[in-house]
């Protein structure tokens, strides 16, 4: 050890109050926006406005609160950051919901704003239970099998829903979109089960010209891994989680692994499966041809798989502009699911460029406080838990606005915290939680060995 | 791990990078080509989104955008849609027609006149209104000409001008159509609605007032007789003309005969019974005598061949190319390939009763700000000469007496002196003819000019100018007078 390693420790600061300067700022800008909905339409402030916005205000006060009692240490930009992509998604819907009488857009931004505090219970509840994330790594099969159940329950029979042709649903009074959480908990057995095997899943096979290949006995996990994403394909009809999943696994693989080789399988059998999915499934087929296509008036006019969505919310984004309509001053209403799968886009009308530039940073902001705290983790099962986490949700916002706005082929997702519907709100700040959690105690400064043995003399060379 | 863990870091890195690159290149650089493309039916709802300005005639206000405080904010209304249709014309989602298309940007809001109005509106964040239109249309005169016109119960035209100023006291074609229904803010049903139009036989949507051309029959003659008068500085009311029962047409073996084939009067007779009884025989030979070419000069002084905006369209009336002299005998009474607008027939009318001068005719008023302040106001425009004032005045004496005495007599109106002539235009064998009628009144301070033209159409009944046109005339003329 020489000197100038000691002196690179980075000294922490907890910088509660910057937090909740933050928080405030997010929570004020939220209310702005709000105001702004209802000036937009009809020239007055939504009556809602302060009732809304104190509640939104209060709640985050308790979680600052909670966080700041049970995780002092934990990265200060996150929960603000959280709170004002999550507050920009409620103006969103509360913005849609103000839609013509005419139109039935299926918005609910009291549902939403409900779920919202359900979302921040959790996210609370989850920093209290959780004192230690190391915990989880114990559950590391229980979390395997749960995930696992999870993703099944939907295919049962009874409970199980088919909504705009994606079997992902199970009704238990009130809808519930089981994959969300079987997001975090597969995560979780990713990483307790990489962990464990990651030295094994190392051995390098054959070298193949510049590649590593593992030995064929260790593709047994990956193979697995991937028989389920495409198990999620074929029978739920959902490109969106099994891409979603596969990938998440492949990085965490790579992560724990350090072998190249692992994400060129994984790249290989995902393109593969795709292609034999594209050339069996109607569907993914049709997903494809779109992306290539979208302005073609053929697929524009097609009933089934056509563009027509995609095609509304990029001339959504057009009209536009730069700076946006403003809110309340667009039609992201007539962009068919703007409230969820194409809330995106919908912003990108009224905000413009500006706003969804400003929205894509905070996304990035919050993943990359995410894997610095993967970075600043001192045991390998925080920091492929805190990667896998970060990963997941950059890999989410990839797969879903990359699909509206036709970088990739569309594939349906939630926006996180921004689409309309509690599972994915609910598991979205659980997984902000532990990243919270985590980030607690990479930041908390290592236990110091007080010598307060007087007058001491250190000798320094 | 923390070396694969910095690669996912960038991985990510380049994620984000790309889906900002991706909304860059959506926003800034495709988005005028999707806010552009006709499927985008945000375009759609621009053209509601600003209050267009009103277009009125007179007290009335015939057009007017109404918010309806929904998703499509201002609708367009027409009040008597379907008697100013052909005015109007209509606001449609992706297209106009009438003074709504060719005053679109006043109406809109987007001239270059308003932009002043429109910077202030902007720092005074107030929605930018578009500016009104005020036509010269006189409601009462409108209300007569359609009514009146409608009892004929044919398709047809009429046609008034203030022959002072060219202003445009009425314009009517009929059939006609609703203008609302194709200024709904609904592609499909407009789409629908239009197409039926387009396909109807009759052509609704067609103004014959101004569109289209026909044979003006007889009230031609008043141009034929402007250009003897031309000619021949003495000739007057009283000069004696050759009236033949028939006149042989040089290179035929047929001749042309009078109406029905009639005598007119002993054979030779003043050109003032000529015109009152609308003999052939004299203006045919008078045509031949005069040759082409000053024929067609003399048109042109009543300003035919020459295109004009109205500012609507106008399609240019025509004499027809230079034909044998027979055909030019037949061009003379108003037959053959004499083509007129009913606005170029009230022309004429107007030229006569305005001492010669024919004025530039024209619809709008006045352009007025959403405030009330005048933008601008159309100043009566001198066209041309048609004839000179001496001229003018022998004319107008031989109409009044056509009217007094002669085919006309159906336009009296009582206590005032009426000046016109008849036109019975045949079209082809056997077809029911066009029946016109052009005049003014009162004949010593002219104030209203009118053409009255029923096309041909309902066989059996037959038409002629005296009967079916010249009525409709008085009406619209005695709704203009009665003050």
């Amino acid at each position: 050890m020489s000197s100038a390693d000691v002196g690179a420790v980075p000294m922490t600061a907890k910088r509660r109050g910057a937090q909740l300067f933050m928080l405030a700022f997010a929570v004020a800008i939220i209310m702005a926006a709000y105001a702004s909905v209802g000036i937009g339409i009809d020239g007055t402030v939504p009556a809602g406005m302060l009732t809304y916005g104190l509640g939104l205000g209060g709640l985050m006060l308790v979680a600052y609160l909670v966080l700041a009692k049970f995780a002092p240490w934990a990265d200060p930009l996150i929960l603000p950051l959280v709170t004002l992509v999550n507050g920009l998604g409620l103006v969103m819907i509360y913005r849609i919901e103000q839609a013509p009488p005419s139109f039935q857009t299926g918005a609910s931004a009291t549902q939403q704003i409900t779920w919202t505090a359900v979302g921040i219970i959790m996210f609370t509840a989850t920093l209290v239970v959780l004192r230690d994330h190391r915990l989880l790594q114990r559950f590391t099969y229980t979390a395997g099998a749960v995930g696992l159940g999870l993703l099944i329950l939907p295919l049962l029979p009874f409970i199980g829903r088919e909504i705009n042709g994606a079997r992902i649903w199970i009704n238990v009074g009130f809808s519930v979109q089981p994959g969300e959480f079987a997001k975090l908990a597969l995560v979780v057995f990713f990483a307790g089960y990489l962990v464990a095997k990651r030295d094994v899943l190392a051995l390098a096979g054959r070298r193949l010209l510049f590649i590593d290949l593992p030995r064929a006995r260790d593709l047994g996990p990956i193979l697995v891994t991937w028989g389920i994403s495409v198990g999620i394909l074929v029978l739920q009809k959902d490109l969106g989680t099994s891409l979603l999943l596969f990938g998440g696994f492949i990085v965490m693989l790579y992560i724990a692994t350090q072998r190249t080789a692992w994400v060129l399988i994984g790249i290989l059998l995902f393109v593969g499966g795709a292609f034999v999915a594209g050339q069996i499934f109607d569907h993914v087929g049709a997903r494809f041809e779109v992306w290539l296509d979208p302005g073609n008036n053929e697929f524009y006019t097609r009933a089934a798989g056509g563009s027509y969505q995609l095609m509304e919310g990029l001339f959504g984004m057009g009209s536009g502009g730069i700076l946006g309509t403003g809110l309340g001053q667009g039609h992201p209403y007539r962009i068919p699911l703007a409230f969820s799968d194409f809330i995106f886009p919908a912003t990108g009308e009224e905000l413009g460029l500006t706003g969804l530039m400003a929205l894509l940073m905070c996304y990035a902001l919050i993943v990359e406080r995410g894997l610095r705290t993967s970075l600043a983790a001192r045991d390998p099962f925080s920091k492929l838990l805190a990667g896998g986490l970060s990963f997941i949700l950059a890999w989410q916002v990839f797969i879903i606005v990359g699909g509206v706005t036709n970088l990739i082929p569309l594939t349906g997702l939630v926006t996180p915290f921004m689409s309309q519907g509690g599972s994915a709100l609910l598991a979205n700040w659980i997984l902000i939680a532990l990243l919270v959690r985590m980030s607690d105690s990479a930041r908390r400064p290592p236990p110091q060995a007080i010598q307060d043995e007087g007058l001491t003399q250190v000798m320094q060379r | 791990m923390n070396g694969t863990l910095k690669r996912v870091a960038i991985a990510c890195m380049v994620m984000f990078g790309l889906l900002l690159v991706n909304v860059n290149y959506l926003q800034a650089v495709k988005a005028e080509e999707f806010r552009s493309d006709n499927r985008n039916f945000r375009r759609f709802f621009e053209r509601y989104e600003n209050q267009r300005g009103r277009i009125t005639a007179g007290n009335e206000v015939l057009a007017e955008s109404v918010d309806t405080e929904g998703d499509i904010r201002f609708e367009r209304r027409y009040h008597n849609g379907r008697m100013y249709a052909h005015v109007l014309g209509f606001f449609a989602p992706e297209s106009e027609r009438g003074i709504e298309a060719t005053e679109n940007r006043l109406l809109d809001g987007t001239a270059a006149d308003l932009v002043v109005r429109r910077a202030v509106d902007l720092l005074t964040n107030k929605p930018t209104r578009g500016a009104n239109i005020e036509l010269t249309i006189d409601p009462r005169a409108q209300r007569a000409a359609y009514e009146s016109l409608r009892r004929v119960g044919k398709k047809g035209a009429v046609v008034a001008l203030d022959p002072k100023t060219g202003a445009i006291k009425a314009m009517v074609s009929l059939p006609t159509y609703d203008p609302n229904q194709l200024a709904l803010p609904n592609k499909a049903k407009v789409a629908q609605a239009y197409n039926k139009l387009d396909a109807d036989k009759d052509q609704p949507l067609l103004n014959r007032a101004i569109e289209t051309t026909y044979a003006p029959g007889s009230t031609y003659k008043v141009v034929t007789t402007a250009a003897l008068l031309a000619e021949d500085e003495t000739a007057g009311p009283q000069t004696l003309v050759d009236a033949p029962q028939v006149l042989d047409l040089p290179g035929t073996t047929v001749g042309l005969p009078n109406n029905a084939g009639a005598a007119c009067g002993t054979g030779r007779v003043t050109l003032q019974f000529a015109l009152e009884r609308s003999c052939n025989t004299p203006f045919a030979k008078i045509g031949m005598e005069l040759g082409y070419e000053k024929m067609k000069e003399q048109a042109a002084k009543f300003g035919i061949g020459e295109p004009l905006q109205i500012p609507l369209n106008v399609a240019p009336s025509s004499v027809g190319p230079k034909e044998d002299l027979a055909a030019l005998a037949q061009a003379s009474i108003g037959q053959r390939s004499m083509q007129m607008t009913p606005l170029q027939m009230a022309m004429v009318a107007a030229a006569v009763a305005n001492d010669g001068v024919v004025m530039k005719p024209y619809l709008v008023n006045k352009v007025v700000s959403p405030d009330g302040d005048t933008i601008d106001e159309t100043d009566p425009d001198e066209l041309s000469e048609a004839m000179s004032e001496d001229a003018a005045r022998k004319l107008k004496q031989m109409m009044v007496s056509v009217v007094q005495q002669g085919t006309a007599t159906a336009a009296q109106i009582p206590g005032v002196s009426v000046g016109g002539k008849t036109g019975t235009a045949e079209t082809s064998d056997n077809a029911p003819p066009h029946a016109w009628f052009i005049g003014f009144a009162p004949a010593d301070n002219p104030q209203i000019a009118v053409c009255v033209f029923v096309q041909s159409g309902a066989a059996g009944d037959q038409a002629s100018g005296g009967r079916t046109a010249a009525p409709v005339a008085r009406d619209v003329m005695r709704a203009v007078l009665q003050q």
